[in-house]
């Protein structure tokens, strides 16, 4: 079990609060955790990655155990303690705008 | 009894306020959407009930919101609360799907325009700034997105698809920009003809298609801009927004960047109307609900100083389609009033007399209940208001 933490609205959109957990088969990469969470709120789809090019929006950032992995691979394997649910993927939003 | 609900997109969320038929006392409901820019709102003319909604952020890309209680509730369309994709459901997570067409099948739509710096640009889809519901149909839904094109949904929201005989008809790679990006802001169909649909786009021009929006051509003959290379360009035109008289759709109105266009003929020609208008720059223009002939706008001193002359508010009324306008005043502030009145933040109602709506970028809704004359306010702090809308209720 994976666990994953949203920004507020994309909560809103998703009906949840706090975190989300979704189960991820094979490699627990940033793409399949993300897979797997569009898989499960699709309401999602297109707000995290771009729809047409599958693309990190640019004001959004992957971090990991403390970690910017915003421009790491995708496809890099997630630390086990993401893998085993010890710790989240944080997708944040930047701190911008008005 | 009738009434009226007024949809009201802002900078950071949605507001609907209902009143009866006298408008005078009003519910106000939201913000919808909290924080999120909320571009356009519009109801179905079929389904009051069914109203569309573009919701948008610079950190999440797009949204399409649908409700279809007039309000009460709202969802994405094909994603319904509490559902997950299943096999052979409906389609899930595409209803803010905009992808450009480039497939040949369809004629190979150009896929660059002309960027600020003079080169070819990709095409990037930003978002929906207008969303304008079938006359006929209520899952029929047509969205105006930046960068300039037009998406027709058919099962009320779910998915899209791009009319993409409107980016390759030719003129494209000649579009460009405006301040505001390259934006496909007015959409109108015809009351009287289903297959005739008017778009105008920032800054390229407004267009008409003939066959429901399989192909089109540019209608921009009579406008003329002095700050493009040739100023009677077939396109490259800063139109701001256009409007349609009701009782005779070919009788067509502008709001360009500088001037105040009119069209007797459904945009073949246009002539210049601004008459006395202080000053001609500008954003809205609307027309009213049965007199084709009487129009308003609210000029806007320069396209380098947004908000009205003299720090006054003013509404101006042509009842002659143009060049003769009288200031309407009353109600709305005459003194340091810095304000902007956005591109679709003005609208009307069909009640008799015909009730006239405007927003500001200082969070204000005006309503003027007897055709312009007498303004009030109806709320005057939510956030900067990009757009209103209004359905009448029977």
């Amino acid at each position: 079990m994976v666990r994953v933490e949203l920004p507020a609205h994309l909560r809103a959109l998703a009906h949840v609060k706090g975190e989300v957990t979704v189960e991820v088969a094979g490699t627990v990469c940033i793409l399949s955790v993300l897979d797997a969470v569009e898989a499960k709120y699709p309401m999602l789809e297109g707000t995290i990655r771009d729809h047409g090019t599958r693309k990190r929006r640019p004001f959004l950032r992957f971090f990991v155990c403390a970690e910017d992995w915003s421009h790491d691979p995708l496809d890099k394997p997630l630390p086990e303690a993401v893998a085993q649910g010890q710790e989240p993927l944080l997708v944040i939003g930047a701190i911008a705008g008005g | 009894m009738s009434g009226v609900r007024v949809l009201v997109g802002t900078k950071k969320g949605a507001f609907i306020l209902t009143s009866d038929g006298k408008r005078e006392k009003w519910d106000v409901s939201g913000p919808h959407f909290a924080g999120w820019e909320m571009y356009h709102l519009k109801g179905s003319p079929m389904d009051p009930n069914r109203i569309y909604a573009s919701q948008t952020s610079g950190w999440f890309g797009q949204i399409i919101q649908r409700s279809d209680d007039g309000g009460k509730t709202w969802h994405q369309p094909g994603t319904p609360p509490g559902e997950t994709t299943g096999p052979g459901g409906q389609p899930k997570g595409e209803s803010n799907k905009f992808v450009y067409d480039t497939s040949q099948a369809t004629g190979a739509p150009l896929t660059t325009h002309q960027f600020y710096d003079g080169t070819q640009h990709p095409w990037e889809f930003k978002r929906v700034w207008h969303l304008e519901p079938s006359l006929s149909d209520p899952d029929t839904v047509y969205a105006g997105v930046e960068d300039a094109a037009l998406f027709k949904s058919t099962n009320g929201g779910k998915t899209w698809e791009e009319l993409s005989g409107l980016r390759g008809h030719g003129t494209g790679p000649n579009w460009q920009p405006g301040a505001g990006g390259m934006c496909l802001h007015s959409i109108l169909l015809d009351p009287k003809d289903a297959k005739r649909i008017f778009i105008a786009i920032s800054a390229a021009g407004a267009f008409r298609s003939d066959d429901g929006g399989k192909s089109w051509k540019p209608i921009n003959k009579g406008l003329k801009s002095l700050y493009i290379p040739n100023p009677e360009a077939e396109v490259g035109h800063c139109v701001h927004h256009i409007a349609q008289a009701r009782q005779k759709p070919e009788m067509l109105y502008m709001q360009k960047h500088w001037d105040v266009m009119r069209s007797l003929d459904a945009g073949e020609t246009w002539t210049e109307v601004s008459g006395n208008l202080p000053t001609d720059f500008g954003f809205v223009i609307d027309v009213n609900a049965h007199e084709p002939e009487t129009i308003y706008v609210v000029p806007i001193k320069s396209d380098g100083e947004h908000y009205p002359p003299e720090g006054k508010l003013r509404v101006y009324r042509s009842k002659s389609g143009g060049n003769e306008w009288e200031e309407l005043t009353k109600g709305l502030p005459q003194a340091n009033c810095y304000v902007n009145v956005l591109r679709d933040a003005m609208a009307v109602d069909t009640l008799d007399r015909c009730g006239v709506y405007f927003g500001t970028t200082g969070g204000q809704v005006y309503c003027s209940p007897d055709a312009g004359d007498n303004w009030t306010p109806i709320v005057h702090d939510l956030p900067a208001v990009y757009s209103v809308e209004v359905q009448t209720l029977a």
